[in-house]
């Protein structure tokens, strides 16, 4: 989890730097430029959440078969991711680029990353083997391991010329592999939410409900086939684009369910929101409503033609990774780190500030974010369109809204991490 | 009825590996006359990769968005191939200029050519279908 936390900071600091890009075009376009900090971004943010599922996982067996989980083959699997990490940084600075989109390093880094994901396999089977009767998440973390290799593996079918041959097939499976893979994580850490949920409420009954286990399976299904609304514009086979829509459409369901069970949770904040973890958790909640209700009716074809292509694709991008992701994984560091905020008042203050300032701060940059997707998609739409340079000087105000928003998200997350990091380094420390 | 979870994942993974597999057969089927070099094509989607095109650009509004989508952009009268390739070698405000020998350019201008051969990506071509799907308005 350090590791993540460590990644989360580096991939702050680089995704301000590549937004200052969209305010001054020739910010370090001779150094470093904008093609090496997007990718340098985008996988430290990636790695942040990756990493974390991982820990979440391992942290999440130990606390439920109470064995500690750590020996020569976790070690190995850590020296592995940073390799990788070290490897694909190199990359990046050198401009060594050769992978698609937000895997944008030289294939040869994705073998340390895959061989990782085998080990984390191997021992997870070798784990919940001697688990009987499995609660919901120990199945959501198998689905979002096995998912995850499959899709990362799917993610360099390119590399064969019969699928870069054909183009339309190969940006299918691009965009199935992007898909599948955002589901797979999800399913680890909406997982490691509901096993948080079992412990802070200390009932085990919610991890092993019918409802549970109904959700499990059609975020399952959605995984499997909902990508197909990514791709609604591309000349690509019918049935794809229909099979997407049709699944996207039962993640209603979801949204009901939440509207649904609103007056409950309203109930367990009173009771629980003195735990840092359930804080978390509420926000994460309360991201994934606004954020599905977006996923939503981005799915619907009559509007994704207006929003397809569009900074409202990256606010909802942003939104699950900042909103949703990264909270649940927060939610995670504060309860498996054991961290209670028995320390001091003020560090107790720190988090409160920090925990409302990157709520505030997500708001604005969510907002401007849609705002310059909206002022896209009117040009988009437009029958007298002026110059793209011309429009993206239009968005400048949203631009500059949305840097300032970051600085704020920057801010919050480096005091949480920091925070954090001093805990367990203290902990450890003393232990020893 | 209680179903065994073990069963559904089963039955689930089932379908999702047939359902891949039907995809990746695509190539199979498809047309192979085309009014472009498939083999330069695909070197150029390298090319593309190797230079990280993407994180600026987009092709049928998927990739990055500094910069304008790629998809017609050889067939667009007011650019072209002389355009793309001015392009390249002198950048552009926020693109630099990219030092690519002429085997790489012209890999990188014939796969841009296999792109706007496979359909148009601007939204005003597209109409809503009563099955609320969209598709390429073919009047335009």
């Amino acid at each position: 989890m350090i590791t993540a936390l460590s990644m989360l900071l580096l991939g702050l600091c680089f995704g301000i730097l590549a937004s200052v890009s969209y305010l001054l075009p020739e910010f370090l376009k001779t150094n470093i430029g904008f093609t090496s900090l997007r990718p340098l971004h985008v996988s430290s943010t990636l790695f942040w959440i990756i990493i974390g599922a991982t820990g979440c996982v391992y942290s999440g067996l130990q606390m439920y078969t109470k064995k500690t989980l750590m020996n020569k083959s976790t070690i190995i699997q850590w020296g592995l991711w940073i390799i990788a990490i070290i490897g694909i940084f190199y990359s990046y600075f050198i401009h060594d680029f050769g992978g698609r989109e937000y895997w944008e390093f030289n294939p040869i880094w994705a073998l340390p990353i895959a061989l990782a994901w085998i080990i984390l396999l191997v021992n997870f089977i070798n784990i919940s083997v001697k688990i009987k009767d499995w609660p919901v998440y120990i199945w959501m973390w198998l689905t979002g391991i096995i998912f995850f290799l499959f899709t990362f593996i799917e993610n360099y079918l390119w590399v064969f010329p019969y699928f870069r041959e054909h183009f339309i097939t190969d940006m299918t499976i691009q965009w199935k592999v992007n898909g599948s893979l955002v589901g797979s994580w999800n399913q680890i850490l909406y997982g490691t939410a509901f096993f948080l949920m079992d412990r802070i409420e200390n009932n085990k009954t919610v991890g092993r409900s019918k409802l549970a286990f109904a959700m499990f399976f059609l975020g399952l299904v959605n995984l499997m086939f909902n990508w197909g609304h990514h791709i609604y514009t591309l000349p690509t086979a019918n049935y794809i684009r229909f099979i997407g829509y049709a699944v996207s459409m039962t993640e209603w369901v979801f949204f009901i369910r939440i509207i649904y069970t609103w007056k409950q949770s309203v109930s367990s904040i009173q009771k629980y929101y003195h735990l840092y973890s359930y804080k978390f958790i509420m926000a994460a909640d309360l991201w994934v409503f606004i954020n599905m209700g977006q996923a939503i009716l981005m799915s619907i074809p009559a509007i994704n033609i207006y929003t397809h292509g569009t900074h409202i694709t990256v606010a909802h991008a942003m939104g699950t990774t900042i909103g949703i992701n990264s909270m649940i994984l927060f939610a995670a560091c504060f309860e498996f780190f054991g961290f209670k905020g028995e320390q001091s008042k003020s560090i107790a203050k720190q988090i409160n500030i920090s925990f409302w300032l990157l709520q505030f701060s997500l708001v604005i940059f969510w907002l401007s974010l849609n705002m310059a997707g909206i002022k896209k998609s009117i040009w988009q739409m437009s029958q007298h369109q002026s110059s793209y340079s011309k429009m993206m000087e239009t968005l400048h105000p949203y631009f500059a809204t949305f840097f300032i928003a970051g600085i704020g998200i920057m801010l919050a997350f480096s005091i949480l991490a920091f925070i954090l990091i001093k805990y367990f380094v203290v902990k450890n420390r003393s232990k020893n | 009825m209680k179903v065994n979870p073990s069963h559904l994942f089963i039955l689930l993974c089932f379908s999702f590996l047939v359902y891949s597999f039907r995809i990746y057969s695509i190539p199979l089927s498809a047309n192979r006359n085309v009014s472009f070099d498939i083999k330069k094509a695909s070197d150029g989607r390298i090319v593309w990769q190797k230079n990280n095109c993407q994180s600026c650009h987009q092709l049928y509004g998927l990739g990055g968005y500094l910069g304008p989508d790629l998809t017609n952009v050889f067939s667009n009268p007011r650019k072209g191939e002389i355009v793309i390739r001015t392009m390249i070698l002198s950048g552009v405000k926020q693109m630099q200029a990219f030092n690519l020998n002429e085997e790489d350019i012209s890999s990188l201008v014939e796969f841009l050519k296999s792109v706007d051969a496979s359909g148009k990506s601007d939204p005003r071509n597209f109409k809503t279908t009563s099955s609320g799907m969209i598709e390429q308005n073919e009047k335009k």
